[in-house]
């Protein structure tokens, strides 16, 4: 009963995920930066080869570029479950994961000061294992991904601001 | 199971210079309406040498700091007897004083050894109701000060002093750009003589005294991941307790000192475990997929209370220890969040972290589980970690002040307050210790 939901979620998450990937194929921020980018990703070895359109290819690995580059993804107050804003950027590093399998990351969990201690670091690693899971279902093997919840115990900003605290409520992904 | 050992620094520090330390001093921010007034009159010095601490100033000082007494100024003073037959009853009635406290010193030249003889008296009765002679080394003034305290409050209020207790705590450090020191430290429950104990540049959480008040378990991230250690504090020796993947946290001793309560989420979520010190036998308390943390014991130590957000946000519940783990109690239903609670020597009354509303206030309050009267002790906004001094008299806990961590206590019925601000870092995480002898 509880593998058939997991088998149910995964399939339900990747097509969610293909869907949201599709619907923001293109965004003009995206394109902008593409020009200038170019060269450098054609260069790397991307995840994905072939000679089919190259145009594209190197379109889409630009977006995977820009996407691994982003390493850090904050929480909303009290919330364990990532942006949904971060989602494609969050497939990219599944895919990157799942198409370099020597690869290792470690994803830190981090809450802000308000609450207990332990509490905050019982949240750190739930933000830290939604993300996990996430990876998994998209493909990533769970023997490349260590988790580690600092609490409040490693505030990017100190101070007792919203924005102090908007900035601490976050999961790194940090390369091994 | 992917372990890593990081080379980080980690220091176990018995002795260091008190130049580099976070000292910590008292500051009374609120006292009582009827404070008790007391006389301490300057110690005499026998030999005329000077020592470096003055023992009646620190006994004024621990008795004002618990906000039940007020010492006379010395300028008021109309005789300033050494000895009992110097006394003069009369001469303290008319200054309105309750008690009157007298001592003198002696110290043999050359010698490090020092005689201190007090004597206390109750003014009104005109009786002398305790006196005694202390010995011991001059670099224990503070020891000698306190244990007079000790006794003056006993003869007073009935309850045992605890101004010989100590303090664990945590004091994080910028150390330069996105680098931050941690450090362990154990002080006088008054924040004086700080000591460090262990010095990592990795975070450490949630120190805890053996019941012995000889050892002091705690969480060190020093490999990288979160893993539980005991130290023993008089030699700095120490072992690792425990290596299970994911969080390791929270260990809270047993009252007899035999067994640890733990978080341990090795097996998905956060779970409170017991492992045995004696045999290494691990016990699993709770079996739920939400987040359960914070175990503390029943002063019986047949329960085990936690926190656990298992309804949605976290409440305070009890298990007795070898229950089925559906056998849960829930204790707490009035706040949005209650959380860190422990229970105070006589069972029912349960000291805890406390957010009444959504609004993100977090303060500190006892809520009677018989009655289910609440009483809320501060008016700070981030409260944590609350720590019950081992007289049952005062509760310490972690707050922040002008953007830093401080130590504040409060009395468990909320009427006096102190303050030990730190002059660098962040202090967290106070920990009382038992009576130490």
């Amino acid at each position: 009963m509880a593998k058939q939901q997991n088998q149910f979620l995964k399939v339900g998450t990747l097509v969610i995920s293909l869907f949201v990937l599709g619907a923001c194929s293109s965004t003009s921020e995206m394109e902008e930066e593409s020009s200038s980018t170019e060269a450098a990703a054609s260069t790397n070895s991307g995840s994905s080869s072939g000679a089919g359109n190259n145009n594209q290819l190197t379109q889409e690995q630009i977006r995977a570029q820009n996407a691994l580059r982003q390493t850090v993804f904050y929480f909303d107050f009290d919330v364990a479950e990532f942006k949904p804003a971060d989602r494609e950027t969050l497939t990219y590093h599944a895919r990157d994961l799942a198409a370099n399998s020597s690869k290792r990351i470690r994803l830190e969990g981090h809450a802000d000061e308000r609450g207990t201690r332990e509490y905050n670091l019982a949240l750190g690693e739930r933000r830290a294992n939604g993300i996990l899971n996430y990876f998994i279902v998209n493909g990533a093997a769970r023997s490349q991904i260590e988790v580690v919840s600092y609490g409040e115990e490693r505030p990017e900003q100190s101070g007792q601001s919203e924005q102090a605290y908007g900035r601490n409520r976050r999961v790194e992904v940090v390369a091994q | 199971m992917n372990f890593r050992f990081f080379s980080i620094f980690v220091f176990i520090l018995v002795f260091q210079t008190p130049s580099s330390m976070a000292e910590l001093s008292i500051q009374i921010t609120q006292g009582v309406d009827d404070p008790i007034p007391i006389a301490v009159v300057p110690f005499f010095m026998d030999s005329g040498s000077v020592l470096s601490e003055d023992v009646a100033q620190i006994v004024r000082n621990d008795l004002e700091q618990v906000g039940e007494f007020r010492a006379l100024p010395l300028s008021n003073m109309i005789s300033l007897p050494d000895e009992e037959q110097e006394v003069f009853y009369r001469d303290w009635r008319i200054l309105a004083q309750d008690y009157l406290l007298i001592g003198k010193i002696n110290q043999q030249p050359g010698s490090q050894l020092i005689r201190v003889q007090y004597e206390f008296f109750d003014v009104n009765r005109e009786i002398k109701l305790a006196g005694e002679v202390l010995t011991g080394n001059v670099t224990q003034l503070r020891d000698i000060g306190h244990t007079i305290s000790n006794v003056v409050f006993e003869q007073v209020t009935g309850v045992p002093g605890a101004f010989t207790s100590q303090l664990l705590y945590i004091v994080s450090e910028n150390a330069g750009p996105n680098t931050s020191l941690f450090k362990l430290e154990k002080s006088d429950y008054d924040g004086a003589r700080p000591q460090v104990l262990l010095e990592s540049g990795e975070p450490i959480m949630s120190p805890s005294w053996s019941p012995n008040g000889q050892d002091v378990a705690y969480v060190s991230f020093e490999t990288g991941l979160p893993r539980i250690y005991i130290q023993n504090i008089a030699s700095g020796q120490r072992r690792q307790i425990t290596n299970y993947p994911n969080i390791n946290s929270s260990p809270v001793w047993s009252p007899d000192g035999t067994k640890l309560a733990m978080v341990l989420s090795k097996d998905g979520s956060p779970d409170i475990y017991v492992q045995d010190l004696i045999s290494n036998q691990l016990l699993r308390v709770t079996d739920h997929p939400a987040i359960d943390t914070e175990p503390s014991w029943t002063p019986d130590g047949e329960f085990l209370v936690f926190m656990s957000d298992r309804t949605g946000q976290p409440q305070i519940y009890q298990i007795a220890l070898g229950a089925n783990s559906f056998d849960v109690e829930r204790l707490t239903y009035d706040c949005f969040q209650c959380a860190k609670a422990r229970f105070l020597p006589d069972g029912v009354n349960l000291v805890h972290v406390r957010r009444e509303t959504r609004q993100a206030l977090y303060q500190i309050a006892i809520l009677n589980i018989e009655t289910l009267r609440v009483i809320t002790l501060t008016d700070t906004s981030l409260d944590e970690s609350p720590s019950l001094a081992p007289n049952g008299s005062m509760i310490i806990y972690a707050t922040k002040f002008n953007g830093k961590g401080v130590l504040d206590a409060v009395s468990i019925d909320g009427r006096v307050k102190f303050r030990l601000p730190s002059t660098q870092g962040d202090v967290r995480e106070p920990s009382w210790s038992p009576f130490l002898n």
